[in-house]
């Protein structure tokens, strides 16, 4: 709602949603950025608490309980047990060293930024169509899932795929609260429970890669393809 | 109509016990003495019933049933009406001749297991029978399809030999893509109401343009499985690869449902053909019969030569084919009656004839192990049964009177030389042409015969275990016995089998394309000022010739049969293998049609000590068009599997630009 002097003004809970959203693209971005699989884990565990903190305003100004206990969900799921659960998997692994990304980090970033525009410019008409507070933050919602992608894609070790891939579920998250003050309760259980076990499947994975391979290092896996 | 029902009934029950009798061979896989004392006769025994209902059915009113077979709301729908009556019949009464040679042909320890190859050989029979009854595309297809595949497992009894499995590779991919052409002939004749029974079709209006996708669409699908060139490279490498009964089936009876496809498709379910699908399908039909009699001329191989000349066959019955649609297209019921009686004729003698010397080359195969015609010769002395059957076929097939193939070749000249009626200045000058390729064809077929028969049988053994060769048993030869008493009475009673192919032509053209037949004996196709033939009085007549030479010639000389060594010539050494060859045989031929041919020739130079002769005659089509389509194949699979880098990241990528470029096309 622009008043005259040009100052957008907004409720303190918009305002708020919006520094979470603007954290979570930061963050984002300094995963994308992030050479140390450690620190890519406590990044991820950020986001995880930008994300709780978004999710408690929205259910305060709008209401919606159920909305506490996604939040809830959040806190213990994100910040707490995954986190865990990547620090002993790199732990045990011994994957503490620096890993070399595909693209040099620059050219990342600067993909990142198109990426970024991308989504805005995806988000605009949709965030026409919906009624919520939150709706603005859609396009960063959606830059998030394009980002996580881009961290997919540029990584080497197969771990950093795995964070990617849960970074990429926190976008989602993200998208449902902001378009539609979130998932009914029942999807978000499912979901979070996919995460969890999925998170797992991947950790027995890496053992048998590693014991096959080796090494966690994607390049060995090229000789699987058919000649 | 009780009676009729009944015969249809009468038709599934015989196909359905064909099925059964295969699956009792399950019952005991390894004896070949209950498999072929029993159960082939009793295969036979069903093709005699199959052949007497479809006798009756021929002329009875049509007749349909909706069976309880097939998946929910898809019911299987079968037909019997006298155009695939006249076709059971041909099946049936083929089929008992071979599956009577069947039963003493089958061995031990030759490939597939003889319980199996029974149930093989029986699918086949009884899918190739429910094909001809089916009423709606699913049952066509289903049934279509379980008759390529049980042949392709008949063809592949010795699978042990990489050569044959790479013909039956060859056989079932063809087949698949004839499969799939028919497959799309029925998506287009359905016409947009999207029911697939074939009186759905027959309703359904078709735009001109449409109707002759669907045309193309089911000469190509079922040219495939005809033989029509170029879909024809199947056939010379299936028939050797296939034990003899099988190609025997394949070749008589087989293709021939692929002419009751065309049949059905152009002149049943599309209503109205236009004029240049009959002129496209007679210069196919033409140029398969040439090219298919020239490349038989040159085979040295006894099977790939009746393989090739089973494709000139086909060739002549698509010629007569086109010829029909020409005269139906034009309106000319009577003209088209009568090519359309004379292919169906044909069809019915190449059925029998072609089994017979098939199953002629299996016993000689039997018998001396060995297929090269080059090794072959004077088996007469040795298998006087095989080599007197294999005669009358040969010469049915090369289109002697007063046997089968004269006549249907005949009346096809006979239709030929109406043709200056035609309206369409086009195809009055196309028409001619064709008469004059027709003729040359069966000039040339004349020769193939002379060729095949006089080097396996006639002059000198060219090997010395030939000495050993026994004839046949005695259900091989009751099962040549039946396929040539075929070729006789086919022959000698022409009209008969003219009213009943007057059936079929009312069916499909109306009552105006009866063809016409006067009197028992006589045979005058349009009136008997202009052509007739009377059977009898030309087998009277030879018979006379014959018994006054042999007796005039016995009354002249001493009449006593003096055998010793030929004379020869002054020349003191003489051997087998100075006779004429078979390559040798066919030297004028590869001689005059050179361009047809791809050839390397291997000539021994003067000095050499041990001089050699090669020559191979290669298939021009094979090099032209199917190894180009295999490469580009090849190269386009290459190609997309570049995708496949082995690397996550880059599918990763693959993921994100795909969802990248559908935002941007929602968007």
């Amino acid at each position: 709602m622009p008043t005259d002097s040009g100052v957008v003004n907004l409720p303190l809970s918009a305002q708020l949603i919006h520094l979470a959203a603007a954290v979570l693209l930061l963050l984002s971005f300094a995963m994308l950025s992030q050479r140390r699989l450690l620190s890519l884990v406590n990044l991820f565990a950020g986001q995880g608490a930008a994300l709780v903190g978004s999710t408690v305003v929205v259910a305060y100004s709008t209401g919606q309980h159920h909305l506490y206990y996604s939040a809830a969900l959040t806190l213990v799921l994100k910040m707490l047990v995954l986190p865990y659960v990547l620090h002993r998997l790199i732990r045990r692994l011994n994957l503490q060293s620096d890993t070399e990304t595909l693209v040099n980090i620059p050219t990342t970033m600067l993909i990142g930024l198109v990426v970024v525009i991308f989504a805005f410019g995806l988000a605009q008409p949709l965030s026409e169509l919906s009624s919520t507070v939150t709706r603005s933050t859609l396009g960063i919602a959606i830059a998030v899932v394009m980002l996580s992608f881009l961290m997919m894609i540029t990584r080497h070790k197969a771990i950093s795929q795995v964070i990617g891939f849960l970074a990429m579920e926190n976008g989602l998250f993200f998208a449902a609260t902001s378009a539609t003050y979130g998932m009914p309760m029942v999807v978000e259980l499912g979901i979070a429970l996919d995460v969890l076990v999925g998170v797992f499947i991947f950790g027995i994975f890496f053992f048998h890669i590693r014991d096959q391979f080796e090494s966690l290092d994607l390049h060995l896996m090229e000789s699987l393809k058919e000649e | 109509m009780f009676e009729s029902v009944n015969l249809l009934t009468g038709a599934l029950a015989v196909a359905h016990g064909w099925i059964a009798v295969g699956v009792f061979g399950l019952l005991r896989p390894n004896s070949v003495r209950f498999v072929g004392r029993f159960l082939f006769p009793l295969g036979a025994l069903g093709g005699i019933v199959l052949a007497v209902i479809a006798l009756l059915a021929i002329q009875g009113p049509i007749e349909s049933v909706v069976l309880p077979l097939g998946l929910p709301d898809l019911p299987l729908h079968a037909r019997l009406d006298p155009l695939s009556a006249f076709f059971l019949f041909l099946l049936g009464s083929a089929s008992a001749g071979i599956s009577i040679f069947g039963a003493g042909y089958f061995r031990e320890g030759e490939g597939t297991a003889p319980g199996l190859l029974c149930l093989q050989f029986h699918v086949f029979l009884g899918s190739m029978a429910l094909v001809l009854m089916a009423d709606d595309a699913y049952g066509f297809m289903v049934s279509w399809e379980t008759m390529a595949l049980s042949s392709y497992f008949l063809v592949t009894t010795q699978h042990r030999i990489p050569e044959i499995r790479r013909a039956g590779f060859l056989y079932l991919l063809l087949a698949h893509l004839g499969a799939i052409s028919i497959l799309l002939c029925f998506g287009v004749l359905q016409g947009g109401s999207w029911q697939f029974t074939f009186d759905a079709m027959r309703q359904a209006q078709l735009s001109p343009a449409w109707a002759s996708v669907a045309f193309g669409l089911a000469v190509v699908g079922f040219g495939a499985k005809a033989g029509l060139v170029p879909l024809h490279v199947w056939l010379p490498e299936a028939h050797p690869a296939a034990p003899s009964p099988v190609s025997a089936l394949m070749s008589g009876v087989m293709l021939k449902t692929a002419i009751y496809g065309v049949l059905r498709v152009s002149l049943d379910l599309l209503h109205q053909p236009l004029w240049w699908w009959g002129a496209a399908v007679l210069a196919l039909g033409l140029f398969t019969a040439l090219y298919g009699v020239v490349f038989a001329a040159v085979q040295t191989d006894m099977k790939r030569l009746l393989a090739y000349s089973s494709i000139e066959n086909i060739g002549i019955i698509f010629a007569g084919i086109g010829l029909t649609l020409l005269f139906h297209a034009f309106d000319m019921q009577a003209l088209a009656g009568l090519s359309l009686a004379a292919t169906l004729y044909h069809c019915l003698n190449h059925a029998f004839f072609k089994s017979l010397l098939f199953l002629a080359t299996g016993s000689v195969l039997h018998a001396t192990h060995e297929r090269s015609l080059g090794k072959l010769g004077g088996l007469m002395h040795r298998m006087p049964w095989v080599a007197w059957l294999a005669l009358i076929g040969t010469l049915a097939i090369a289109g002697l009177p007063p046997l089968n193939g004269f006549v249907s070749e005949w009346l096809l000249l006979q239709s030929f030389l109406f043709t200056p009626e035609i309206p369409q200045p086009f195809a009055n000058m196309l028409v001619p042409l064709g008469a004059a390729a027709l003729a040359l064809t069966a000039a040339l077929a004349a020769y193939v015969m002379v060729k095949f028969y006089g080097v396996i049988f006639l002059g000198r053994m060219r090997e010395p275990q030939l000495a050993q060769a026994q004839d046949c048993g005695w259900l091989e030869r009751l099962g040549l016995l039946w396929l040539a008493a075929g070729c006789i009475v086919l022959g000698l009673v022409p009209s008969f089998v003219l009213r009943q192919l007057g059936h079929v032509d009312a069916f499909l053209l109306g009552a105006a394309g009866e063809a016409h037949a006067d009197g028992i004996w006589l045979l005058a196709p349009i009136s008997s000022h202009r052509a007739s033939y009377v059977p009898i009085v030309f087998l009277l007549g030879a018979s006379v010739v014959v018994t006054l030479s042999v007796w005039i010639t016995k009354g002249i000389y001493h009449g006593h049969i003096r055998r010793s060594a030929a004379w020869d010539c002054g020349y003191p050494l003489q051997t087998p293998r100075m006779q004429d060859t078979a390559e040798g045989f066919g030297y004028p031929v590869r001689h005059i049609f050179e361009p047809f041919f791809r050839m390397q020739r291997k000539l021994p130079s003067p000095f050499d000590t041990a001089p050699r002769y090669r020559v191979i005659v290669e298939d021009w089509t094979w090099f032209g068009l199917y190894l180009p389509v295999a490469r580009t194949v090849l190269k386009t699979a290459n190609l997309i599997g570049r995708l496949q880098q082995g690397r996550i990241s880059v599918y990763l990528l693959y993921s994100f630009l795909t969802l990248v470029t559908l935002l941007v096309i929602v968007l």
